[in-house]
C-alpha cells in the first residue's frame, strides 16, 4: 500500500456515537409506526439479526482488506460455500441416497483431487506441459466415469422430496464451524494461485471463484438440490409454533402485555440474536487480540510497505495467504449462520451485488482496518439498505408529487427501488474519496 | 457426405457461435486492456458500463422504430450507435473527472482504483436499472438470417442445415472493422502513438511533452466506443439482460489476461481463445461424432458433453487460473507482474 493509513488520531468517541445512533434507529424502528418506521419489534429484530451476520462477514472482509490490503470480490462465493455446511452436516441423512451412490461419489471426488495432486507432482518433477495436460485429461475422463453414474443414482432417489446426498444429522451449531472450514479450503485453493501476483489478479480470480461456487450450488442437484432449494434446515432455537402451544409461554407473554404470536416471534429472534452476538463477540475478541499481537503489527507493516517488510525477512505471500484463509473462514461461518437463520438454502438468492459489493460498502464506510468500524458500518448500512426499500419510493413519491401524471412519473415511481444501487455506489465513492478512513478510523 | 454433414454441424453449432461470441469478447477485452495500459487498473465497471451503453442504444432504437426509420436489412440499432457512443463517452469522461482523476493526482495504489471502479459499477448498474429495468429486452430487427437452414439444405442437398444469423455475420464484420480502425489509430496517428508511448513509459512520455490528461481522455472515449459496440453486438446476438453484462466480466478479464493485460493484439487473441474453448467444452459433440465416426457408439443418453452449459464461466476461470499459474504476463507479452 502506498497510502499510509495511520494518519492523524481521531476522536475516541466516534465508535460510541455511531453505536448510539444505531441504538436510536433500532428503537425507533421497534416503537414508532409512521411512514418511515414499521413500529414492530419483529421487523426491527429481523433487520438486526441479518445486520449481525453482515457484521461477521464484514469482519472477515476487514481482516483481508484492513489488515492486509487484499481485495476479495468473491465474498458471495465464500458465503455460499459456508451455507452448504448446514445442509451437508445437519440435515438428517436421506434414506437410500448413500446406498445409491455415496461411496462411488466420494471415490470420484477423491480421484478428482488425486488427479490435481498428480498433475502438480508431475509438473514439479518433470516440468513438461504436455505431460501435465495428459494427466489432467485422462484424470478428467476417469473422474467423469466414476462421478456421473453416482450422481444419476443419487438424483433418482426420491427426486420429488430429496434427490440429494443428505446430511450427517449432526447438531446445527457444528455446521457453522464446518462452513468456516469449507470457505477456508476454497480460499486456500484460490489464494495459492492468485496471491503473490499483481494485486488486481486476486480480485479477478475471486470474482471467478465466487461465480463458480454459486453456479455449482445452483446446478449440482445431488449436493443441495440445486434450484429446488433445501428447506427445513434444523434450528438451534425454539419454533414459534411450539412456544405458542406452551401455556407457560402464553402466561409470560401476557405478563409483557403482548399477543402470543408476536411474543413468540420476538422470543425466537432474540434467541438468534444472542447466539449471533456470542459468535460475533468471540470472533471480535480473537481478531482484536490478533491485531494487537506481534502478528497483527507484522500484517500492518506488510500492508503499509510490502518491500520494506520483505526486506525485514517477512514472507509476504505466505502471510497474505494466511490472512486470506482466516478472513474467508469467518465469511464462511457467517454463510452457515445465514442459512441457519433463513432455515433455507436458496442458491438463486446469492446475488453478488447484494452479498459482495454491499459488504464492501459496509467495510469502507465503517472504517477499513478497524474491527469496530467494520461491525458498526455493517449494521448501519444493512439498516439503511433495508429501509431504503421503503424510503426510496416514498422520497420519489414526494419529489414527483407536483409532477403531472404521465409515463415519466410512472417510470420514476416504478424504478425507485433501483435507486438503492445508485445510492450505495455513491456512498462508496464519496467515503472512499472524502473520508477514506471511514466512520471509525483505524487506531 | 457424412464428413460434410459433420462439418456442417460443427460450423453451425460451434464455429459460427464461437466466432461471434469471440468477436464480442475481443471488443470487450480490448477496452479492458486499453484502460489497463493507460490508467493501470482493471476496470470492474466495464460490464455494467457496457450494459448502460447498450441500454441507451435500445432506447434510441425504439425511438427510431417509432419514427419509422429503418435500414433494412441491417438492424436499426446500428443507426443508434454513434449517438449512444457519444452519450456513453460523455458519461465515462464525467466519471473519470469525478472519480478517477483524483486518485491519479494522488498516485493512489492500483487497488484503490479497482475499488473505485466497483463503486462506479454499482452506480452504472443502478443507472441501467433506472433506464430500462432488469428484464430481458429484444431490440434486433432487420433480416434475421443470411443463410437459413432450409435454403442451405436445398442448395447443398445435405441432411444437416446451416444457419448464419445476420447478427452473427454483422458481429464479426463490424468487430473486424473496429479492430482494424483501432490498430490503424494506435500505430499510424500521432495521438495513437502518444497513447502507446504513455502506456510503455509514463515518465518518458511526460518528458516528450505528451499531455497525460489528453491521453486519458482519448482512452476513455475509445473505451466507451468499444464498450457500446461490444455490448450492442452481444445484445443483438443473445438478447439484452443487464445481469448478463455483469457476468460477462469474467470471460472478458480472462481474455484480456490470457493475451497479456495492456496488449491489444493479445486481447483479441484471448477473446477468441476463451470463446472457442467455452463453446467447445460445453457443446454436446454426439452429433458431430455420429457423422465423422459412425462406428463409434457412445451409448444411450451420452451427449459427449465435457461440461454442462451452466458451467461455461468455469471454462474462462480455468483458462485464467492456468495462465496465472504458468504465464502471469499472458501469452503475448503484457505488462510486467
Amino acid at each position: 500500500m502506498a497510502t499510509n493509513r495511520q494518519a492523524a488520531a481521531s476522536s475516541p468517541w466516534r465508535a460510541p456515537i455511531v453505536l448510539a445512533i444505531l441504538a436510536v434507529l433500532f428503537v425507533l424502528e421497534g416503537t414508532v409506526r409512521n411512514g418511515m418506521f414499521s413500529g414492530s419489534w419483529n421487523t426491527a429484530l429481523a433487520i438486526l439479526n441479518m445486520g449481525l451476520i453482515s457484521a461477521i462477514v464484514a469482519l472477515g472482509v476487514n481482516m483481508q482488506w484492513g489488515y492486509a490490503g487484499l481485495f476479495n470480490v468473491g465474498v458471495v462465493g465464500f458465503l455460499a460455500v459456508g451455507g452448504l455446511a448446514p445442509v451437508l452436516v445437519s440435515l438428517p441423512p436421506v434414506e437410500g441416497a448413500w446406498d445409491a451412490g455415496g461411496p462411488r461419489l466420494i471415490l470420484s471426488l477423491l480421484v478428482g483431487l488425486g488427479v490435481l495432486a498428480a498433475a502438480k507432482i508431475v509438473y514439479t518433477r518433470w516440468r513438461k506441459g504436455w505431460l501435465v495436460a495428459l494427466v489432467l485429461i485422462a484424470g478428467f475422463f476417469l473422474f467423469r466415469h466414476l462421478f456421473d453414474p453416482a450422481v444419476v443414482a443419487i438424483e433418482a432417489n426420491n427426486p420429488a422430496r430429496h434427490g440429494n446426498i443428505g446430511g450427517l444429522g449432526m447438531p446445527i451449531l457444528t455446521s457453522w464451524l464446518v462452513g468456516g472450514l469449507f470457505a477456508a479450503a476454497a480460499a486456500w485453493a484460490i489464494g495459492k494461485v492468485a496471491l503473490g501476483l499483481r494485486s488486481d489478479y486476486l480480485a479477478i480470480a475471486t470474482l471467478g471463484i465466487g461465480e463458480i461456487i454459486v453456479a455449482v450450488l445452483r446446478n449440482e442437484e445431488w449436493l443441495a438440490r440445486g434450484v429446488m432449494n433445501v428447506t427445513s434446515i434444523p434450528r438451534p432455537v425454539a419454533y414459534e409454533i411450539d412456544l405458542q402451544r406452551n401455556p407457560d409461554f402464553a402466561e409470560f407473554a401476557a405478563g409483557w402485555g403482548l399477543p402470543v404470536a408476536e411474543a413468540s416471534g420476538i422470543w425466537v429472534k432474540l434467541s438468534y440474536m444472542s447466539l449471533f452476538l456470542v459468535v460475533l463477540l468471540a470472533i471480535m475478541l480473537l481478531a482484536e487480540l490478533a491485531l494487537k499481537s506481534p502478528w497483527g503489527r507484522m500484517m500492518r507493516a506488510i500492508r503499509d510497505n510490502e518491500t520494506a517488510a520483505e526486506a525485514m525477512g517477512k514472507n509476504v505471500t505466505g502471510r497474505h495467504l494466511q490472512v486470506f484463509i482466516l478472513g474467508s473462514a469467518v465469511i464462511g461461518i457467517a454463510g452457515a449462520m445465514m442459512v441457519t437463520l433463513d432455515g433455507l438454502l436458496a442458491p438463486t438468492s446469492y446475488n453478488p451485488l447484494r452479498y459482495t459489493f454491499l459488504i464492501w460498502v459496509m467495510v469502507i464506510v465503517g472504517g477499513s482496518g478497524n474491527n469496530w468500524g467494520a461491525v458498526l458500518g455493517a449494521v448501519l448500512i444493512w439498516f439503511l439498505w433495508i429501509k431504503a426499500e421503503v424510503w426510496g419510493p416514498a422520497l420519489i413519491g414526494l419529489l414527483t408529487g407536483p409532477m403531472a401524471d404521465g409515463p415519466l412519473k410512472a417510470h420514476l415511481l416504478e424504478s425507485a427501488p433501483h435507486m438503492r444501487f445508485i445510492a450505495m455506489g455513491a456512498v462508496l465513492l464519496l467515503v472512499l474519496r472524502f473520508a477514506p478512513r471511514g466512520l471509525v478510523p483505524e487506531r | 457426405m457424412d464428413i460434410l454433414n459433420g462439418l456442417v454441424v460443427f460450423l453451425n453449432f460451434v464455429f459460427i457461435p464461437a466466432a461471434a461470441y469471440g468477436a464480442q469478447l475481443a471488443l470487450g477485452a480490448l477496452g479492458v486492456t486499453l484502460i489497463y495500459g493507460i490508467l493501470r487498473f482493471s476496470n470492474f465497471a466495464h460490464g455494467d458500463t457496457m450494459a448502460f451503453g447498450t441500454a441507451i442504444v435500445i432506447l434510441l432504437t425504439w425511438g427510431l422504430q417509432a419514427l419509422g426509420v429503418s435500414i433494412f436489412p441491417l438492424p436499426t440499432a446500428l443507426l443508434a450507435l454513434p449517438l449512444a457512443i457519444a452519450l456513453t463517452a460523455l458519461l465515462v469522461l464525467g466519471t473519470d473527472r469525478a472519480v478517477y482523476r483524483f486518485y491519479r493526482k494522488q498516485k493512489a495504489a492500483p487497488i484503490i482504483f479497482v475499488m473505485a471502479s466497483v463503486g462506479v459499477m454499482f452506480v452504472m448498474n443502478g443507472l441501467t436499472r433506472l433506464l430500462i429495468g432488469v428484464n430481458e429486452q429484444r431490440f434486433d430487427d432487420g433480416a434475421r438470417f443470411l443463410i437459413d437452414v432450409r435454403t442451405f439444405r436445398e442448395m447443398t442437398g445435405l441432411a444437416e442445415g446451416l444457419a448464419l444469423r445476420s447478427t452473427q455475420a454483422l458481429t464479426v464484420v463490424l468487430a473486424f472493422a473496429v479492430m482494424v480502425a483501432l490498430f490503424w489509430f494506435l500505430n499510424r496517428t500521432r495521438s495513437g502513438k502518444a497513447m502507446r508511448a504513455y502506456s510503455d513509459n509514463e515518465d518518458l512520455a511526460l518528458l516528450s511533452g505528451i499531455d497525460p490528461e489528453r491521453v486519458v481522455r482519448l482512452t476513455w472515449i475509445i473505451a466507451a466506443g468499444l464498450m457500446v459496440i461490444a455490448g450492442t453486438l452481444y445484445g443483438l446476438d443473445k438478447s439484452f439482460r443487464p445481469f448478463n453484462y455483469f457476468q460477462i466480466l469474467l470471460p472478458i478479464f480472462a481474455a484480456a489476461i490470457v493475451g497479456g493485460l495492456g496488449n491489444p493484439l493479445g486481447a483479441i487473441a484471448g477473446g477468441f481463445l476463451v470463446a472457442f474453448s467455452e463453446v467447445a467444452v460445453t457443446y454436446p459433440w454426439v452429433r458431430v461424432v455420429g457423422y465423422i465416426a459412425p462406428w463409434y457408439d457412445p451409448g444411450q443418453g451420452n451427449l459427449m458433453q465435457l461440461l454442462g452449459t451452466e458451467y461455461k464461466f468455469a471454462v474462462s476461470f480455468v483458462i485464467l487460473i492456468v495462465v496465472l499459474l504458468f504465464k502471469p504476463t499472458g501469452l503475448f507479452r503484457g505488462k510486467s507482474v
